[in-house]
């Protein structure tokens, strides 16, 4: 085929487009995958059903938030990312910044806590169930998101797997903070972090394959 | 390199507006510099020129499906360079070259050359059309090899109109797609 002949094909009739639906669809993969993460929790594994008292409220809230701080700069990024040439835009050091913040509240609130008492706070009743649950709640958003953001084209697959499993792992996180009943910092910092850690590193080895187009 | 950069933006717009004729004068200027770009980048590998051709005619096929991803308001050069190295990072590693490790590059570098000696890509367009489900190939066949409009071609073969444009749009992803799904095989 000669390139002429191409340039002529795609360039006769050529079809006016617009780009902001892109954008639109990473966002609604995003919303789609929390409600999917909240469904999942709340149906298979239940609410946590001390949510009656304030005192209880509170914690449980600062779970969501706490995973939030992280979800929200990482879903920017991942939106820039999903163009191509997005990966030179994106200084990853910034969304770093929640991890420490988390991580340094748990080393103060241990500080705080006789170390007698750190096996306890650290590996609580529901440890393995948070291991396990995170990440495979985290399969339904990732594979939603994978699918939208393969269509942007993005260039760095690599990084931008890493963000797809980095975002789907917080979206995972923040549906099961509503069965989790386990609310010291050192524990959310530490399963929380590792299984969100985790599913990044997961979708950073998986993107050359699957975000491949 | 500035009034480059102007000047194809400028192109690009109104092509996403769906000026044909500034869309066919973007398409050729930018496929003299991908062929300068990979023939310069493959032949230092011992790559001939019709790999820098099937390259520039992936590149090219990618950069139509992909229009969307543009953001108007963003430069162009750097969009166009990233699709460029992508499917030229992608091509080496399905074909089994050592050189993964490619220079740091600008986004300039896509316009640093032109080249406009045409080789023919080891592609075939109508093989690859064949292989299409038989109403995107007709789609195809009518408004872009005949030049029908669509609704002309919509009227020809029983469809609405709607249904041409979305035929022609996934039968030009498919057709790209299909080579890099060759690809993946070797």
């Amino acid at each position: 085929m000669r390139t002429d002949d191409l340039i002529e094909l795609l360039s006769t009739n050529v079809e006016p487009v617009d780009h902001r639906p892109t954008v639109r669809n990473i966002r609604m993969a995003i919303v789609a995958g929390i409600l999917a993460a909240l469904t999942i929790v709340l149906s298979v594994l239940g609410p946590r059903g001390d949510l009656t008292s304030l005192g209880n409220f509170i914690p449980a809230i600062f779970k969501v938030a706490a995973t939030a701080i992280i979800l929200i700069p990482a879903s920017i990024y991942l939106i820039k990312l999903s163009h191509p040439g997005g990966e030179h835009k994106t200084p990853v050091i910034l969304v770093l910044f929640p991890f420490i913040a988390v991580i340094v509240l748990a080393v103060l609130s241990l500080a705080s806590t006789p170390s007698s008492h750190w096996q306890g706070v650290i590996l609580s009743d529901a440890w393995l169930e948070c291991v396990i649950s995170i990440p495979l709640i985290a399969i339904v958003p990732f594979a939603v998101i994978t699918w939208t953001v393969r269509q942007m084209a993005p260039t760095d697959l690599a990084r931008t797997g890493a963000f797809v499993g980095l975002v789907a792992g917080c979206i995972s996180a923040i549906g099961y903070a509503f069965h989790c009943v386990d609310d010291s910092v050192p524990f959310i910092a530490l399963w929380y972090g590792g299984t969100i850690a985790l599913c990044t590193f997961a979708g950073w080895r998986l993107g050359p394959k699957i975000l491949r187009w | 390199m500035v009034a480059n950069e102007a000047e194809l933006r400028g192109l690009m717009r109104a092509g996403l507006r769906g000026d044909a004729a500034a869309y066919r004068v973007l398409l050729s200027r930018l496929s003299a510099n991908l062929r300068a770009y990979y023939k310069g980048r493959l032949s230092r590998i011992g790559r001939s020129a019709t790999e820098a051709e099937d390259l520039t005619q992936e590149a090219l096929m990618a950069i139509h499906a992909r229009r969307h991803t543009y953001d108007p308001t963003a430069p162009l050069l750097p969009w166009v360079h990233a699709i460029a190295r992508y499917k030229l990072i992608d091509h080496l590693r399905h074909t089994h070259a050592s050189m993964l490790d490619l220079p740091i590059e600008n986004a300039e570098d896509i316009i640093a050359h032109d080249d406009n000696v045409s080789a023919e890509s080891a592609y075939d367009l109508k093989k690859l059309l064949d292989n299409l489900p038989t109403k995107m190939r007709r789609a195809i066949e009518l408004t872009k090899l005949e030049g029908l409009s669509v609704a002309e071609a919509a009227s020809q073969c029983n469809m609405s109109e709607s249904d041409v444009k979305i035929s022609v749009h996934r039968g030009l992803k498919a057709l790209g797609a299909a080579i890099t799904r060759k690809k993946a095989l070797l």
